[in-house]
């Protein structure tokens, strides 16, 4: 779980300004986690079930380097790049978002979590074009074992983003500071999830 | 007991423990049959008296869940139950479908027969007219307690023993649907086979394991709703997918393979949790609550469901394991294990805390009953590791070997032998237990000096209620 700290910074961004102590200081107290608690139970099962799945994608690689290589070759690694920035400015935006939350700027939030919305939304066209070359060439979850994992993982992945873009939406309109940052907290799991996939699936 | 209709449940313990004195006498006599297979086998097959042994053993599980809530749902929320009438008609459906069941099976009668007739899918083998007395009886439980619960307070308790039911209750409806393909009928029998058992009943039991411990630890119930949440979160994440696990080799496509192997190995989490989660309590708990015997079978409870769910679930859980042991013994090792740990002891544990109310006395024949926890959890945990050893040896023998299954049944004797032996052990365990709480001693029990001592001193200190 050396990835765990990497979700810090994240919640760190959100620490409260001094005039918004008084406003905030219940949500979340030194030393407790910022957001819902079952929020960090989802991201914590998370991101054990995406580092088991890399872990068992890296095992079975192992028996066959040669065909995982000429399997990955198929991939989009110029789109998976993009996503890579597009899903990262998007965490930016949310991260945003939770510190304008937590100001009482709801029209700022607002703004600022429709782009990374969208953002989500480019990620999953640019997904989608990918699975679709692939498709259009053959290649399903049963055509080599590198393919099983590359669309579980990212069709997973995929999946998660799509859940994210709702929650999104769903915590701006409630507006709350502790639902914006719960909302972001997950999105930033996405983020982080990718970051992983990225270089394992595509890269290696 | 603070409310009259609570009694209700004792009606529901009755016949759930008379259904589980069936179920291990079944267990027993099929436990011969593996160590003389001819036993009985002109008039007792060896498929239906399983099927009663798994059916009674489902049956008698989810009527002690019935019981439970009606027991711990009025003093959550703090009312009688909307209609007392309403559940004892349930619990009658719930008797005629299951006498129905028994006598359809065991003189093979309207054999074919589209409504009366069995249906001859493992664990749905319910006639399909018994079937629809479940749906009706289920939906009579769940208007009366959801009427409850809506009418008074919702606690976190309240809240997953309903999400719990309610799940129970809709998956059900996956019984009726029985398509031609083999594949997909085992597909869809999964819905109700594994999302029982390692999805809402694991709700169910995280909740009255909460009750339990809020009950006999004293621990606040803030402290005790926190980690409720948490466990039913871990149960639906891991268990959900985890239903995978089933999918290896029955035709679906192969990333079911890597699904069900990685969530269903999470499915440790939960169990592990709820373990944790039951001493933690007992540590923090200032009540030093005189039912003993309730406290042994909710930490029993929890410990053995965690080994036998968790450690032997996880054994075979990987495709890569599974693809040699699949139907071994080291199956019937985890099944045995699991069911007694995880809802076998948990409701005996509710039962045990709440017979002395329900029956307006003190905590009687706690010797009796802990001595039966150690009989029957003994003899439960023998037998787990006797078909271990058997379905080792039978996988290298079978699997690896390529020996023939008959072949390899005769060099696993001795194991069954031992089984067998273990098996009466549990049975008269049941019986000891039935027996500590049906036929107490009525004889009030004084407190001893130390007991007297307590009580004066230890404002925390409950006497028996």
């Amino acid at each position: 779980m050396s990835d765990a700290p990497r979700s810090l910074p994240a919640s760190s961004q959100t620490v409260p300004t001094r005039e918004e102590e008084t406003k905030s200081h219940d949500e979340h107290p030194p030393g407790q986690l910022p957001g819902e608690l079952l929020m960090w139970v989802l991201i914590l099962s998370e991101i054990a079930v995406f580092g088991a799945g890399l872990l068992a994608f890296l095992s079975v690689r192992l028996t066959d380097p040669q065909g995982f290589a000429e399997a990955q070759a198929h991939l989009h690694r110029t789109g998976a790049a993009a996503n890579t920035i597009v899903l990262v400015t998007s965490g930016w935006l949310a991260a945003l978002a939770t510190r304008a939350a937590e100001a009482g700027q709801t029209r700022r939030l607002r703004l600022l979590l429709v782009p990374a919305i969208l953002l989500g939304a480019v990620f999953l066209v640019l997904k989608g074009s990918e699975y679709a070359d692939l498709f259009a060439q053959g290649i399903g979850t049963e055509t080599h074992a590198f393919y099983t994992f590359s669309f579980l993982l990212t069709g997973f992945h995929a999946a998660h983003v799509l859940a994210g873009m709702v929650l999104l939406a769903v915590v701006g309109w409630l507006g709350t500071p502790k639902a914006v940052e719960t909302g972001a907290a997950f999105w930033h799991m996405v983020d982080l999830v990718w970051v992983l996939l990225f270089p394992v699936v595509y890269l290696l | 007991m603070k409310y009259q209709t609570q009694k209700i449940a004792l009606g529901y313990f009755a016949v759930a423990l008379a259904l589980f004195a069936v179920q291990v006498s079944m267990g027993l006599i099929l436990g011969w049959t593996y160590v003389s297979p001819n036993f009985l086998s002109d008039i007792l097959p060896f498929n239906i008296g399983r099927m009663l042994h798994t059916n009674s053993l489902v049956v008698w599980l989810l009527l002690g869940f019935f019981g439970a809530a009606y027991y711990l749902v009025p003093e959550e929320s703090e009312r009688e139950i909307h209609s007392p009438t309403l559940a004892w008609l349930q619990l009658a459906i719930f008797v005629l479908g299951t006498a129905g069941v028994v006598v359809t099976y065991l003189f093979n009668l309207f054999d074919g027969s589209w409504l009366m007739g069995n249906e001859g899918r493992e664990f749905l083998e319910q006639p399909r007219w018994v079937k629809v007395g479940i749906v009706v009886a289920a939906l009579i439980f769940l208007y009366n307690i959801t009427m409850t619960v809506l009418a008074g307070k919702k606690t976190a308790i309240t809240n997953i023993l309903l999400l719990g039911l309610w799940a129970l209750a809709l998956l059900f409806l996956f019984a009726f649907y029985n398509p031609g393909n083999l594949a997909l009928d085992k597909m869809y029998w999964w819905y109700v086979v594994h999302l029982w058992v390692e999805g809402t009943w694991e709700l169910v039991m995280a909740s009255i394991l909460a009750f339990l411990m809020l009950k006999l630890t004293g621990v606040d119930r803030e402290v005790v709703e926190k980690w409720l949440y948490v466990i039913a979160a871990l149960a639906l994440f891991s268990g959900i997918l985890g239903t995978g696990h089933h999918y290896f080799w029955i035709g679906t496509p192969g990333y079911w393979q890597w699904i069900g192997s990685i969530f269903s190995s999470f499915e440790v989490v939960p169990f592990f949790t709820m373990m944790s989660f039951a001493f933690v309590m007992v540590w923090k708990g200032r009540r030093d609550h005189p039912n003993k015997a309730a406290l042994l079978w909710s930490l029993g409870c929890a410990t053995l469901a965690f080994f036998g769910a968790g450690v032997w679930g996880f054994l075979h859980t990987l495709h890569g394991v599974n693809y040699y042991t699949h139907g071994t013994q080291i199956t019937a090792a985890h099944g045995h294990l699991a069911f007694y740990g995880a809802y076998v002891c948990l409701n005996l544990a509710i039962i045990t805390y709440a017979m002395p109310h329900l029956r307006g006395r003190d905590p009687y024949n706690q010797v009796l009953n802990m001595a039966s926890f150690w009989l029957m959890s003994g003899g439960v945990v023998f037998m787990t590791f006797t078909l271990t050893f058997a379905g080792t040896v039978q996988t290298h023998l079978q699997r690896v070997n390529g020996e023939y299954f008959m072949d390899v049944q005769d060099q696993l004797w001795i194991f069954y032998a031992m089984r067998f032996g273990s098996g009466v052990a549990v049975v008269l365990g049941a019986l000891l237990f039935i027996y500590s709480v049906a036929f107490p001693r009525r004889e009030v029990v004084t407190p001893g000096p130390l007991e007297s001592g307590r009580l004066e001193h230890d404002p925390d200190h409950v006497a028996a209620e």
